[in-house]
């Protein structure tokens, strides 16, 4: 075959006939898979003169470069095997290195149950590729990881959301979910939940309910996915079980309805692109099957550099203590600025670990147009909280991620921010007179501090309709 | 294609507008036409350097992809005016009047141009004037639902819905968020149309002594459709999300409300003062028929699913075809 001269594609314009042509082949679901404007704003954050406390980020620059020279010159010596496909569940060496992990906190696994995957958002695309067909019910929390919507959109999920408190998920709500589902005659595929620091919420799964969930789906017979990216990066407070090790325990066994979500992103590295699941093996043969399908098999290169990380004795451990002391000091200095900054009504959660906080503001501001305001006159972003509801809900909230940039800078962002804010609540006051003139008084009668009311919890579960307003100000 | 002179034409693009991603793949798909044009071709983001950046190329034309602040507000035109570099699209003057909707409104409704019944009210004046005052008055005038939205801005962020006075300061503080000036607009239910209109070609071309006079006054292009998937979204954003709209080319209307909605484009586009092409957006209400003008775009965006390649498309014009056209009205003017 001749080969032309000019590079192909250029040139060659697709007309909207032929537009109209592809739209009818395109997969229905990639209907619910749209590229929004919130998305286009968020892009613009990514400029050098905004602070964004947007992103899902770990610090990176923490790890020692020459330690990062060092374990990859080790692995270049491995020349055949470092550039070879590998087996899809991925290297022996690396589950190794996750039964390593796990055992941290405190879970004991059988390595022949672990796959290891391209990131933790790999196991959420593989366990809707293997669970979910259209119109199938996933339960989750709300808010929710935004991350995981566009996967549970592809899939065409019917995501039943379920508000959070200060504990994280409340049982007894979602089984009066799973009821309301079975009167319907429909039941969950599985339940996601985000148990430790929850992205976004920043709240923990108390240890009395995560025993009762794992009851709930003992009882019913159901799949939780326990997504567990930060559960090493407690800066307080005593670890917690991980549903996996629960569900073990209450079996006298090898858990067999958790599917668990693990990655080294957090720990260390995102740009490795190493997470793994650990699953009953019926699901984890599919999930092989699917990951065949969609990757053949995890970097190989990753693999060896983090088996010759972890080959350092207590290197890996003493980096997530390095990362803790960091990360402490930065909640630390946004719960502060946050405190020094935002205006009375407004509530945050006060995460133990993690990377991120909630804060939710005066139900009539809303936080994709606050956004647009704080990113073109006070130069700062965040991510809008409507990124992770399903239906438009989270309106008035926001993620702040405090662990990927230093504390001057987290500072000087929160204090941007509740400036946008407070023009937002000074111009939303001069338009409903009277409300401005009687918040002061109220908020002088209220013998507790609201701010601290407001850290310590997440507000209540929001009132569908519109009726009960919050009267603080 | 016609054996238009090879010229140097600069594409300007980008900038740190909402609308940047929108203008970046408008910017690729002109970029592309323009040198299967045979014209050369720079594509300039827009920043600081930009004056440096120009006075360095010297081009023969400057094709504007931007939208947003800046690029079709008259900032970018004028500029170019002062450099003395001929560029596409409307004039400073046309962009002010088609960029500020409220200002669009104004002089449509005082040419007896029908445009859904609105109010504009301006940040300072709330401040400055207690114009939260006269919300009632406005409430009362216009009755709800009404639809509020920054008097600049093309995207849909900060477009809301109130349905009642208790949900109107907060869907005007959101639109506040995007401009100074926001209107306050009788909601029309009804069918979205777009009208693109192209100037007239101006040139001296052999023969052109010959065309009718109609020739040489602007032509409206087949009207595109924006149908809803479904009904019930929660919030603008979704609704003109990609994917959550269907475009429809030419929209399947009665033969009269087609004509009427193309004279009443054209007519906009003459009153504004464009110059080389615009989009009109309009509304057909659901109930009485009745036509209304909601918007203009000076700088109607050039993707690959943009409402204007669309249209041109349905009346057999290419897409190079039409970047040539829209090249020309650089040398018209």
């Amino acid at each position: 075959m001749e080969r032309s001269s000019t590079p192909p594609g250029r040139g060659a314009r697709p007309t909207a006939h032929e537009l109209a042509r592809y739209e009818a082949l395109f997969a229905s679901r990639t209907r619910g898979m749209k590229s929004s404007a919130m998305r286009e704003m968020m892009a613009l954050t990514e400029r050098p003169d905004v602070i964004s406390l947007a992103g899902g980020l770990p610090d990176t620059s923490t790890f020692p470069p020459e330690l990062f020279e060092r374990l990859m010159a080790d692995v270049a010596t491995h020349t055949a095997r470092t550039l070879q496909y590998g087996p899809t569940e991925g290297m022996a060496a690396t589950a190794d290195c996750i039964a390593e992990v796990m055992a941290a906190e405190g879970t004991a696994i059988d390595r022949e149950e672990v796959i290891v995957t391209t990131g933790g958002q790999q196991v959420i695309d593989l366990v809707c590729k293997t669970l979910i067909d259209p119109g199938d019910v996933i339960v989750a929390e709300a808010p929710t990881y935004p991350g995981a919507v566009p996967s549970f959109s592809a899939y065409q999920a019917d995501v039943e959301q379920i508000e959070m408190d200060a504990d994280g998920m409340p049982i007894d709500a979602l089984e009066e979910k799973l009821d309301e589902l079975a009167r319907q005659g429909r039941r969950p595929k599985f339940i996601y939940t985000i148990p430790n620091f929850q992205n976004p919420g920043g709240v923990t799964m108390s240890l009395a309910r995560r025993r009762r969930l794992v009851e709930v789906a003992r009882e019913r017979e159901l799949l939780v996915l326990e997504d567990n990216p930060y559960g090493l990066l407690r800066y307080e407070g005593e670890p917690l079980p991980t549903l996996h090790s629960l569900d073990a325990a209450a079996r006298d066994g090898a858990s067999d309805l958790v599917i668990y979500l693990g990655t080294f992103s957090k720990i260390l590295s995102p740009g490795l692109r190493l997470g793994w699941a650990v699953a009953p093996r019926p699901v984890l043969e599919k999930l092989n099957l699917c990951k065949q399908g969609a990757d053949l098999c995890s970097s190989s290169v990753t693999q060896m550099f983090v088996a010759a990380y972890f080959a350092e004795e207590g290197a890996w451990l003493r980096h997530v203590e390095r990362l803790c002391d960091l990360y402490r000091a930065r909640r630390d200095a946004m719960l502060e600025a946050l405190t020094d900054h935002f205006p009375a009504g407004s509530a945050w959660t006060r995460p133990e670990g993690g990377l991120f906080i909630w804060a939710t503001l005066d139900e009539r501001i809303d936080t994709t147009d606050l956004l647009a305001l704080a990113r073109s006159s006070e130069g700062v972003a965040f991510v809008p909280g409507r990124a992770a509801y399903m239906d438009g809900r989270g309106a008035s909230s926001m993620r702040l991620n405090f662990a990927g940039i230093p504390e001057p800078e987290i500072r000087e962002g929160i204090r941007r921010i509740g400036k946008a804010i407070s023009d937002q609540l000074s111009l939303l006051g001069s338009l409903t007179p009277g409300a401005a003139a009687a918040a002061p008084a109220e908020r002088a009668q209220d013998p507790a501090d609201p701010q601290l009311a407001d850290v310590v919890s997440l507000p209540r579960r929001p009132d569908r309709g519109r009726g009960r307003r919050r009267q603080d100000r | 294609m016609t054996d238009a002179p090879r010229r140097r034409v600069a594409v300007l693009k980008g900038g740190s507008s909402l609308e940047r991603a929108v203008s970046l793949r408008s910017a690729a798909q002109v970029e592309d036409a323009l040198g299967v044009l045979g014209h050369e071709v720079s594509g300039i983001d827009v920043e600081a350097d930009l004056v440096e950046q120009l006075l360095a190329l010297q081009p023969d034309a400057v094709f504007i992809a931007l939208h947003g602040p800046q690029g079709e507000d008259g900032t970018i035109q004028s500029l170019l005016e002062a450099l003395g570099l001929p560029y596409t699209g409307s004039g400073p003057a046309a962009c002010v009047r088609g960029t500020d909707k409220a200002l669009a409104k104004h002089l449509m409704r005082e040419a007896g141009i029908p445009t859904p019944d609105f109010h504009s009210l301006r940040q300072r004046a709330i401040r400055d004037l207690g114009a939260g005052g006269a919300l009632p008055s406005i409430e009362q005038r216009l009755g709800f639902p009404l639809v509020v939205k920054p008097a600049r801005g093309g995207s849909a962020l900060g477009v809301k819905f109130a349905s009642s006075s208790s949900e109107l300061p907060g869907a005007m503080v959101g639109a506040f968020s995007y401009d100074g000036t926001i209107l306050i607009e009788r909601h029309i239910r009804g069918r979205d149309l777009a009208v693109s209109v192209l100037g007239a070609t101006g040139d001296t071309a052999e023969g052109d002594e010959a065309r009718p006079p109609s020739d040489r006054r602007p032509q409206a292009l087949p009207i595109v459709e924006a149908v809803p998937r479904e009904e019930g979204f929660y919030d603008y954003e979704s609704r003109y999300g990609i994917g959550m709209t269907t475009f429809v080319c030419p929209a399947e209307l009665p033969e009269e409300i087609t004509r009427r909605a193309c004279d009443l484009a054209i007519e906009v586009f003459e009153l504004l003062g464009c110059h080389g092409f615009a989009r009109v957006d309009l509304m057909v209400d659901h109930e009485t028929a009745e036509l209304w003008v909601l918007e203009t775009n000076v700088i109607p965006g050039m993707t690959e699913t943009s409402l204007l390649p669309q249209a041109a498309d349905a009346a057999g014009i290419a897409f190079e075809e039409l970047v040539a056209r829209m090249l020309e009205s650089a040398f018209t003017r």
